[in-house]
């Protein structure tokens, strides 16, 4: 059974002045347990609002959400939104530790190994060491990852990330995608990810999802069938990686096209 | 506090449904006329004096006080606060005094000045414009060194003279930090003037309140309060009106010289 | 930086310097400025000798009574103002009202009720430090970032889990404000209430001392409200480092 189901979802809503914004027009689509699945699109489709929805922090215009075959009427309990501006989210008051344990407390486990179990995962994102720093203390990649971490304490069975490595510098951003790849692998967590960058949309997913300009709509359905474990340099080096970049590119910056 | 589109309904309500509370309670309760005197007298109070004038001297000399303490106060203020910010040695020779008066409550300067200046008007001026100098320099030596050196750079780049980026780039960039230090001496100053004036006596709001306190006509003392809040409120507005023409002012000024 | 510091530090010593041998030299009137040695003496004598400390010890008990007393109602009543909108509108026009009444002019209601006692200082400080610390526990409140409140959301926190580890946590820095900016009014409102309405307290000291011309005395008084002053600054930054390490550290280097 997937474990995401959109149905046909729609979402507009009304701005200041009073006219209405059509963001989501119609989308459908299924994510399977364990998948890694992006979204890409222009800029200004409606992916952040999308994924809001998804994620019961909006309500839906039409259509519904279902997760793990509930349908979403607010936060579902084993998911997760990994917001896109990471370094407002995280909690200024607490450590890098305490951050992470929050997403523990969040799940209801308050006991005395909460913090072993923190401290492993502030390991896996590559942060050992700087448990007891602040968050104003790290730079902008240590901050996603203490926000990846406090997510992944959590364990949600549904992981949302919306753009999470936008705003960093672009060799950041290759670690980072490998650190990724390398959580998915353990932790077997779905994740649902939204990028303007193409080639990290096809390099981290299994599948990706081309939507059209507002009122978006998924114009495209791309399985990328390149072998894991992925490699930043072979992979991305790859023929087809270089075609299927090039034709999402064009689906995407010509809007006739449907 | 009144929006554009919405009138605050609930907040109007329980305000005067309090003001009707105390109406009940004192006509209820006449033991505690004293204390509470019944709004309707304190109204009726009000309306009596604002018609007869007879607080009017009192209003008067209050208004007096407060805007030659206040003026004066900001004169020194602003002037001392861009010299000491602006001249680093001037800030290091007065810095530590500073620091040292800084922490003693203004008021109570009001009996050495009282011992000086006996108990009239220059009295109640002179302790207004020192404890309004304080709020009013502080503020506009931080303003004046927190400039960001970008700006004063840029001044430079443009072969700016001293001067000139003195009054063209630090002055309006020092704008809001001084704007700050006036608004917060705004209420100082007033909190000054009538402390001295209770407990120097003679005339003034702060006088005619406590003299109706001791008087027991308490409707008027309340009567009194009441103008005494209205004109802190009226000071408060005509400094936000004033703030925003002047602030248009600078900036249209510093866009049309960098034009 | 220690350069800086001793051209100021001569500067002080100097200005000392010339105090005492300008009154020495009876260039100034005696009865208004006398010898700053004398000041200091006495100063030193009433110390030591408790008559200061116990003055100070009174004020600061009706001052700590009424600051407390504020930030205990204000704010809670603060959190709630700024997390319902519907409470803040009903209130709002009543804070309005007695926002503008310049605090002072409380001193002959708070006489009326309470006479010369405690109490009344206790009152007039309650009333004058509401307002800085609602006001500021109201905007900490409402500024909290919606990506925040979002978290919470996504996390699946409950409405009183969401204001304990959320909403309280990051309003702090700014009730810490509003809790800072009444210290000083704390101050300065209980010097002006025992000036206008006291029988002991350092406020009365001090105006005591002017009328009785014991002119060193009331130097020596205004001194020791410095210090109090000074004191109480050093022991709010104290807590605050140590209370909201996390922002005092932020702080530090927002201003570096």
């Amino acid at each position: 059974m997937p474990i995401l189901e959109v149905q046909s979802l729609s979402k507009s809503y009304r701005q200041a002045g009073g006219e209405t914004t059509a963001a989501i027009g119609n989308i459908s689509c299924r994510v399977e347990p364990g998948e890694f699945v992006s979204f890409v699109g222009p800029s200004g489709c409606g992916k952040t609002t999308l994924l809001m929805t998804i994620a019961g922090l909006l309500a839906p215009s039409a259509g519904r959400v279902m997760v793990n075959g509930r349908e979403v009427s607010g936060p579902p309990a084993d998911l997760v939104l990994l917001f896109q501006e990471y370094n407002k989210s995280l909690f200024a008051w607490r450590t890098v530790l305490g951050n992470v344990r929050f997403g523990l407390e969040a799940r209801g486990d308050h006991s005395q190994n909460a913090a072993g179990k923190a401290r492993s995962l502030i390991d896996l994102v590559g942060l050992s060491g700087f448990e007891n720093h602040f968050p104003w203390e790290l730079s902008g990649g240590m901050q996603q990852r203490v926000a990846i971490a406090r997510a992944l304490a959590y364990e949600p069975k549904v992981l949302l990330m919306d753009e999470p490595f936008g705003s960093l510098d672009a060799l950041t951003r290759l670690e980072l995608e490998d650190a990724l790849l390398g959580l998915w692998t353990k932790l077997k967590t779905t994740i649902v990810f939204i990028t303007h960058d193409i080639e990290e949309a096809i390099y981290l997913s299994d599948r990706i999802w081309v939507l059209s300009r507002r009122p978006s709509e998924i114009v495209e359905d791309i399985p990328i069938d390149f072998s894991r474990p992925r490699n930043q340099l072979s992979t991305r080096a790859e023929a087809r990686f270089m075609e299927m970049r090039n034709k999402i590119y064009r689906q995407i910056s010509n809007p006739a096209a449907k | 506090m009144n929006g554009r589109y919405n009138f605050n309904w609930p907040g109007w309500a329980s305000f005067v449904f309090l003001l009707l509370l105390w109406e009940l309670g004192a006509r209820v309760a006449p033991g505690y006329r004293l204390y509470l005197p019944p709004i309707s007298s304190v109204i009726g109070a009000l309306g009596q004096l604002i018609i007869s004038g007879a607080v009017g001297r009192h209003l008067l000399a209050t208004l007096e006080r407060f805007l030659a303490g206040y003026l004066i106060a900001a004169a020194i203020g602003v002037t001392l606060g861009i010299l000491l910010g602006y001249f680093q040695p001037l800030h290091n020779l007065l810095g530590i005094l500073i620091e040292l008066l800084r922490p003693m409550p203004s008021v109570a300067i009001i009996p050495v000045a009282i011992l000086t200046l006996g108990i009239g008007d220059s009295m109640i001026v002179a302790v207004t414009v020192y404890a309004g100098v304080w709020s009013i320099l502080i503020n506009t030596i931080d303003g004046v060194r927190h400039i960001e050196s970008t700006l004063v750079d840029t001044g430079r780049t443009f072969g700016l003279s001293r001067s000139r980026i003195l009054w063209q780039i630090i002055l309006p960039g020092a704008s809001p930090y001084i704007v700050t230090g006036l608004r917060i001496a705004l209420s100082i100053a007033l909190i000054l003037v009538t402390t001295a004036e209770m407990i120097a006596g003679g005339k003034g709001m702060g006088f005619y309140i406590l003299d109706e306190e001791r008087s027991m006509n308490s409707a008027n003392m309340y009567a009194g309060i009441v103008i005494v809040a209205a004109l802190g409120y009226t000071l408060n507005r005509l400094f936000l009106a004033l703030e925003g023409r002047a602030m248009k002012w600078r900036h249209g000024m510093m866009a049309r010289e960098m034009a | 930086m220690r350069a800086q510091k001793i051209s100021g530090l001569l500067f002080l010593v100097g200005l000392m310097l010339a105090w005492e041998s300008a009154s020495r030299a009876d260039l100034m009137n005696p009865l208004i400025v006398p010898h700053l040695s004398r000041i200091l003496g006495i100063f030193w004598d009433m110390l030591w000798s408790g008559a200061i400390p116990m003055q100070i010890l009174l004020s600061m008990k009706r001052a700590a009574m009424g600051y407390l007393l504020a930030a205990v109602v204000f704010i809670p009543l603060g959190i709630v103002m700024g997390l319902s909108q519907g409470t803040y509108r009903a209130l709002e026009v009543i804070v309005e009202m007695l926002r503008p009444v310049p605090p002072p002019v409380v001193i002959p209601v708070a006489l009326l009720f309470f006479g010369l006692e405690d109490e009344m200082k206790v009152f007039v400080i309650f009333f004058s430090c509401a307002w800085p610390i609602l006001l500021n526990t109201i905007d900490g409140v409402r500024n909290i970032d919606r990506v925040l409140l979002n978290t919470a959301k996504t996390f699946c926190l409950s409405r009183s889990q969401t204001i304990w580890r959320i909403i309280l946590p990051a309003a702090s820095p700014q009730i810490i404000t509003g809790l800072r900016v009444s210290l000083p009014i704390m101050l300065i409102l209980v010097v002006i209430s025992e000036m206008v309405g006291s029988t002991d307290g350092i406020g009365y000291f001090i105006l005591d001392a002017q009328r009785r011309f014991k002119v060193a005395q009331m130097y020596a008084g205004m001194f020791a409200l410095a210090i109090l002053g000074y004191a109480l600054n050093q022991v709010f930054n104290l807590l605050h480092r140590r209370l909201l390490s996390w922002h005092w550290g932020m702080m530090k280097r927002d201003l570096e």
